[in-house]
């Protein structure tokens, strides 16, 4: 059989270790809140035969299918919450207003470029939320993640010289420490404080974070 | 409203034209299926602004389901185009 | 200038640039040259078109059960677009559909031969 090429990262899977009682508990706190807030949204009005009914639902919901663990060591910050946010519609509309105009400007053809951006924080939350967060942005598109060193693989459209490749990967690392100084614990926050200048990811290969 | 609705009618109608030759061009079954999305996206804010334009929800459940609907059709056509390419 | 006539013009505003957003991904995905850029030119009317829309929409309706359910709509569009987009990009990349001399670089290239040489490795060992 050949190898399948979806999923280069699989063997490589670092040993992920096992939850606490506490954390588990917390996480399906938040997962039955999310869903009842769903729930009550779906319906429009805020009663208590909503609640109920969410609650009933959220439960069956988590007890059919349960969510994948998810460390989370960090808590919210609010100030840093709000920067990120700020920053991220400021990031929204820059971008979609320069692809817009990339696509009209007459005889233009874009040029783009693959790029390897390793982030400092090698969490399954922080990869999926920078990854998130970078896809919607529009003008960069996550093209595969690497769980084992925390590589994510983006393309970008509009890059014309290694300049602006370096300019974006730093970029991308600057998404990453807001995100962190967000939601992050102080032991992520110090990391991303000492590896100010993180190695090329020429060497994906890497030691182990 | 009136003219407000005309305006965003023809520029809605325009890109899902455009939209359109893009899937009938293709050239890959994944163009198409991106195309689609952005069609759907099209008739999404077709439907708000109608909503918008006669102050009448009745439309808006359907979006709901629109929004969830096109995540499902275009993962599968790339599930689906994965593995006729890794054969 | 009663607060009716300022929400109906912030609504038609949004409304508007809404549109303009899709004409212009329409446009983009005509013009840009291989998948992976039209997908850029994609993003746009589904997320930050979708958004101008829906706000616009909910200026006009102005009533507390109509607002969340485009709330609805906006989370679940956010929280599904960016995945479908990583489902095609992926499906894309190794193939065809790419137009690699208009790429500076390409990282994941080299990424990916690299694992495919470590495997041979063990197949060999």
């Amino acid at each position: 059989m050949k190898p399948d090429q979806m999923t280069p990262a699989e063997p490589t899977d670092p040993p992920r270790r096992p939850l606490s009682r506490a954390a588990l508990r917390r996480n399906r706190i938040i997962a039955v809140t999310g869903l009842v807030a769903v729930w009550i949204l779906l319906w429009g009005t805020f009663t208590w035969a909503n609640v109920i009914g969410g609650l009933v639902v959220a439960t069956v919901l988590l007890a059919v299918f349960p969510l994948p663990p998810v460390t989370f060591a960090g808590r919210i910050h609010p100030l840093p919450m709000l920067r990120f946010w700020l920053r991220f519609l400021r990031d929204l509309v820059v971008a979609s207003v320069q692809i817009a105009w990339m696509a009209l400007r007459p005889g233009h053809t874009p040029r783009s470029a693959i790029i390897a951006v390793r982030l400092r924080v090698n969490t399954d939350l922080n990869l999926t939320l920078t990854a998130e967060a970078l896809s919607l942005v529009p003008g960069s598109l996550i093209l595969e993640a690497d769980r084992s060193t925390g590589t994510l693989f983006v393309h970008v459209i509009g890059v014309n010289s290694r300049d602006e490749v370096e300019r974006f990967r730093r970029g991308v690392l600057e998404l990453e420490a807001r995100i962190i100084a967000a939601i992050g614990s102080s032991d992520e926050q110090r990391r991303v404080r000492e590896v100010a200048h993180p190695p090329p990811p020429a060497d994906l290969e890497g030691v182990p974070t | 409203m009136t003219a407000v609705a005309v305006t965003v009618t023809v520029l809605l109608a325009v890109a899902g034209g455009l939209t359109l030759m893009r899937i009938i061009r293709g050239p890959s079954i994944l163009d198409r299926a991106v195309a689609t999305d952005v069609l759907l996206a099209i008739i999404v804010a077709a439907i708000a602004t109608e909503a918008a334009y006669s102050r009448d929800a009745t439309a808006l459940p359907v979006l709901v389901v629109l929004a969830v609907l096109g995540f499902v059709g275009s993962v599968s056509v790339a599930r689906f185009a994965a593995r006729r390419n890794t054969k | 200038m009663s607060l009716d006539a300022v929400l109906d013009i912030a609504a038609a505003v949004f409304l508007v640039a809404g549109a303009l957003l899709s004409l212009a991904a329409g446009v983009a995905l005509l013009r840009f040259p291989d998948l992976l850029t039209r997908m850029h030119a994609a993003a746009k009317p589904q997320v930050l078109g979708l958004l101008l829309v829906l706000i616009g929409c909910a200026l006009r309706l102005r009533t507390g059960v109509d607002i969340t359910t485009l709330v609805l709509v906006g989370i679940f569009q956010l929280a599904t677009a960016p995945v479908a987009a990583h489902m095609v990009g992926r499906a894309a990349y190794p193939h065809d559909d790419i137009r690699t001399d208009l790429l500076v670089t390409d990282e994941l290239a080299a990424h990916l031969d690299r694992i495919a040489g470590a495997r041979d490795d063990e197949v060999r060992a």
